[in-house]
């Protein structure tokens, strides 16, 4: 079957076939990036973003480096205390990592298990709700591991065991109240978006198995050991047996293998059992899969077209036959006839961050920071550990409100005149100054946009003969290719992946 | 500038490219489309709000044993009389402003609004308010069809959407609202200055003249790219915008503070979007104490609207505007353990306007936890709708935009007791 699925996979890549897999697998390509892909077959570059535990992870020890992006800090940089540097590390993370698959799925998870800081920071504080959503053990004095750094260690792991942690998640309990869901008075909200959002789906479930859901998880609180004064004090995942609800629990689903649908009564000790019953059958539903796989499609396949009924049924029965590992089930989509299906090329709405990213990566970042690209992504529409709701961001035309627009335009402005300096020394380096058509060649080829509309190069070519005759003078460079990067990257064309 | 409407189609791009965004011109536009005409704001309490907490039975001895630490005490509400079936009713004690409003006879509370089998989905139940129809929430918004409704050219400053995405409601099948939450920073900058900027401008605004064949999605992005270019001078004009009172310093306040500005210089505005979050009080829903959560709802939400309401009366505006409020559903009567409430059903909507009729509509639930309680639904756990949300939208399109009803929710709603407008 795999074999049958490769034979319809291009053979020999081409830069453009890569470019493709880097947008979808990634945030686009840094010139390093093309040059190390582009000497592999396709099968070879799907391989090698796959299976990303063989490079190492050191793209964090690069922040503050020179040669790289930018990060701005007011005082020290805590991205495990300060949600502003938590949101530049994980942009200059997609920016300069290695492994850009694993950012890419930590970005699908984030929207998936959509987790919004305010109400964390309101609840436990600013620097406590930074931390429950992106410390990294090894820089927090209570080895907290925020929900982020779970998901992005676990961004190809199993989904049954991605969802458990979600339900242990300090963050996801503050978010949907699981702190407070007691015997007594049963608390709905995760029971309902677990089902809803997280796993089968709208239509799969009852209102009655939202009030049993809940019941699952009464006892499934937060407690808060370790010792105090050294910071090492924190929230954690604890199960209160004495706040947990312990009569029988019946479903419209099938809860265990053999079909049967009621989780028995057990003792208030054994009770945590429930909850991991509960995920399990989430996992296993055949709905799921189907489900999963139908976001897998929007994500990395297409939005112009509706899901394939035969990429669901494939996904989903790999999800099915590999136990819920997300790996091979990733693997499936990055080689899938439809992925490199032609139509499929361009098919994306570009999110935010991915628009960012990319320009970044095309047009430059030295002399940038990242810092600078926070404000201009919530105008567009997405701030990260921001997420409007549970259900993620609104995608796809959505993101194309004239306001959100304009603040796509305004960034490319932005980071042109910040980059304009490299523009026109590489534009003279390429030996393509001498005249404006050779410099529109140029950056084409250099900023990749799906095809642009007819008349459009043309223009561009007045554009650049628009304010008097072509010096090519170091100011005119400067001038013109920082102009003609800001109208291509806020191109209607550039906003696609 | 006289052209007819077929010269303004082929030379609309050709306009635009001379001036830039040729503000003259587009302003006879809007008032052929008629810029004082009447104009609809559209308020959404993101979240699900508790009616029971805005509007309250505190004759009611079930409020109290349902809700033993989130009541409202009968002595802190503010009282306004008695609905249809002599249920005392109070609205929440931080809505003075609200109640200055009611009492001058333009606020109209409708209570009991919902759908049958209302969804107790926050996703679902949004896209069934906005598109008005339970059984094909996927499809267009019910102002967005509308809009659609209306003769073309339609200018593309009609709608003014004050959040970052497009809400559901305003979706549309060939007319784009921009987007517009800060007027001030809703520009088009330039890495360069002087006649670079001016020349790259151009450009931009020639490109974005394109209409891309056969390729829908991407003509999608450039009809977004070019609305967004042509409205730029219009929007820089409400941003001078100087109130007659001081609006609150919240996202609230400021949105409804651009309202006014749009609607005051006069741009040809005729349906605005604006939110207020945070209404899905799952714990400590607090409705008391100064600090609370619900408080706080209250209070952004009273004073968003009063400081709104007292600016258009200054301006001689409020005859020519209706606010709607709407919200996905309503909360569990029963007060959960975190004290909070859960995800309900029937919830109240209010109209407000220089015009509106105002009062209480509809009767209140009886909340008492009687499975055979026929105000209540789910074995007595939640308030059942008594009036169908879209009867409010149909009295809304009929009688205050002016547009058939019937045509726009797909169905007669019109319900005869309902004449708030």
């Amino acid at each position: 079957m795999a074999d049958e699925v490769a034979t319809q996979m291009p053979h020999g890549a081409t830069d453009r076939q890569i470019e493709h897999l880097l947008r979808r697998a990634g945030f686009g390509a840094r010139p390093d990036e093309l040059a190390y892909y582009a000497q592999m077959s396709i099968s070879q570059a799907v391989d090698t973003l796959v299976n990303y535990t063989d490079v190492v992870d050191d793209v964090d020890s690069l922040i503050g480096q020179a040669g790289y992006v930018g990060t701005t800090t007011r005082g020290v940089f805590s991205p495990q205390s300060n949600i502003s540097d938590s949101r530049q590390r994980w942009l200059f993370r997609m920016v300069h990592t290695d492994r850009p698959l694993q950012e890419k799925m930590t970005l699908f998870w984030h929207n998936h298990f959509a987790t919004g800081y305010s109400k964390i920071a309101g609840s436990l504080g600013a620097s406590e709700g930074a931390r429950y959503l992106a410390a990294k053990p090894s820089e927090d004095p209570g080895q907290v591991r925020g929900q982020i750094e779970m998901l992005r260690a676990s961004a190809l792991g199993n989904f049954r065991d991605i969802l458990l942690s979600i339900a242990k998640d300090t963050a996801m309990l503050v978010w949907l109240d699981g702190r407070t869901n007691t015997k007594l008075k049963p608390q709905e909200n995760f029971a309902r978006e677990v089902m809803e959002l997280f796993t089968i789906g709208v239509g799969h479930y009852t209102e009655p198995d939202v009030y049993a859901g809940a019941r699952v998880f009464t006892g499934w609180n937060l407690g808060r050991p370790g010792t105090a004064l050294d910071g090492s004090l924190r929230y954690q995942f604890a199960y209160d047996a004495g706040q947990h609800e312990t009569t029988a629990k019946t479903f419209s689903f099938a809860i265990y293998p053999d079909g049967n649908r009621t989780i028995p009564s057990r003792s208030a000790a054994d009770g945590m059992q429930d909850g991991i019953d509960l995920i399990t059958a989430l996992a296993a539903h055949p709905n799921t899969g189907r489900y999963l796989a139908g976001k897998l499609w929007r994500f990395f396949v297409s939005e112009f077209r509706d899901p394939d009924p035969a990429f669901v049924d494939r996904i989903a029965s790999v999800y099915q036959q590999n136990q819920y590992e997300m790996r091979p089930v990733i693997h499936e989509v990055l080689r899938s006839p439809q992925f490199w299906d032609p139509s499929s090329s361009w098919a994306r709405y570009a999110w935010p961050v991915e628009f960012v990213v990319r320009a970044l990566k095309e047009v430059g970042w030295n002399g940038f920071s990242v810092d600078s690209a926070l404000a201009p992504l919530t105008n567009m529409g997405q701030t990260l550990f921001e997420p409007p709701n549970v259900a993620g961001w609104e995608t796809g035309q959505s993101w194309f409100a004239t306001g959100a627009m304009l603040a796509r335009m305004n960034f490319a402005s932005t980071l042109t005149a910040n980059q304009k300096f490299n523009l026109a020394r590489a534009v003279k380096n390429a030996g393509v100054s001498s005249n404006p058509d050779s410099m529109l060649s140029y950056f084409l080829d250099r900023i990749a946009t799906a095809p642009l509309d007819s008349g459009v190069p043309a223009e561009l070519a007045s554009y650049l003969r628009a304010t008097g005759p072509w010096s090519g003078a170091d100011a005119q460079l400067q001038n013109k290719s920082a102009g003609l990067v800001h109208l291509l990257a806020g191109s209607p064309e550039y906003q696609f992946c | 500038m006289q052209l007819t409407r077929r010269q303004f189609v082929k030379g609309g791009v050709a306009a635009f490219t001379v001036t830039f965004a040729a503000p003259e011109f587009l302003s006879d536009l809007a008032r052929a489309q008629g810029a004082h005409a009447r104009n609809l704001v559209v308020l959404y309490l993101s979240g699900g709000n508790d009616a029971l907490s805005m509007l309250i039975p505190y004759n009611d001895p079930s409020y109290y044993s349902r809700r033993p630490t989130i009541a409202v005490p009968a002595g802190q509400v503010l009282q306004i009389g008695s609905d249809s079936s002599h249920v005392s009713l109070g609205l929440h004690p931080r809505l003075t402003g609200l109640k200055q409003i009611f009492d001058q006879g333009r606020l109209a509370l409708v209570q009991r609004t919902g759908y049958d089998n209302q969804s107790r989905s926050h996703f679902l139940g949004t896209d069934i308010w906005s598109t008005a129809d339970p059984n094909n929430s996927q499809g267009l918004g019910w102002v967005g069809r509308y809009l659609d409704s209306l003769p073309s050219p339609v200018d593309p400053l009609i709608g003014w959407n004050t959040t970052s995405s497009l809400p559901h409601v305003l979706q549309a099948a060939h007319t784009g609202v921009p987007a517009i939450g800060n007027p001030s920073a809703y520009s088009f900058n330039s890495p360069n200055s002087g006649t670079e900027a001016t020349a790259e401008r151009a450009s931009a605004l020639r490109i974005s003249s394109h209409v891309p064949v056969d390729r829908p999605e991407l003509a999608f992005v450039y009809g977004t790219s070019r609305d967004a270019l042509a409205t730029l001078d219009r929007v820089a004009d409400v941003a001078q915008y100087a109130p007659s009172t001081a609006y609150p310093n919240t996202a609230f306040g400021l949105a409804l503070r651009a309202v006014a500005g749009a609607m005051a210089k006069g741009i040809g505005t005729k349906i605005f979007f604006v939110t207020t979050g945070g209404f899905d009080t799952h714990s400590a829903q607090n409705p008391n104490g100064t600090t609370g959560a619900y408080y706080g709802l209250m209070a952004t939400l009273n004073d968003g609207l009063l400081a709104f309401y007292a600016d258009l009366k200054n301006q001689g505006l409020l005859e020519d505007t209706l606010v709607v409020s709407f919200s996905e559903f309503g909360r569990r009567i029963t007060e959960n353990g975190s004290r909070g409430t859960d995800h309900g059903a029937a919830s109240v909507m209010f109209v407000m306007g220089g015009r509106v009729s105002g009062g209480l509509y509809g009767t209140a639930p009886n909340l008492n936890a009687d499975p055979n309680n026929p105000t209540l639904e789910n074995s007595a756990g939640d308030v059942r709708f008594e009036t169908d949300f879209r009867s409010v939208y149909a009295q809304i399109i009929d009688n205050w935009l002016g547009a058939n009803s019937a045509a726009i929710l797909g169905g007669n709603f019109r319900k005869a007791p309902l004449t708030f407008i």
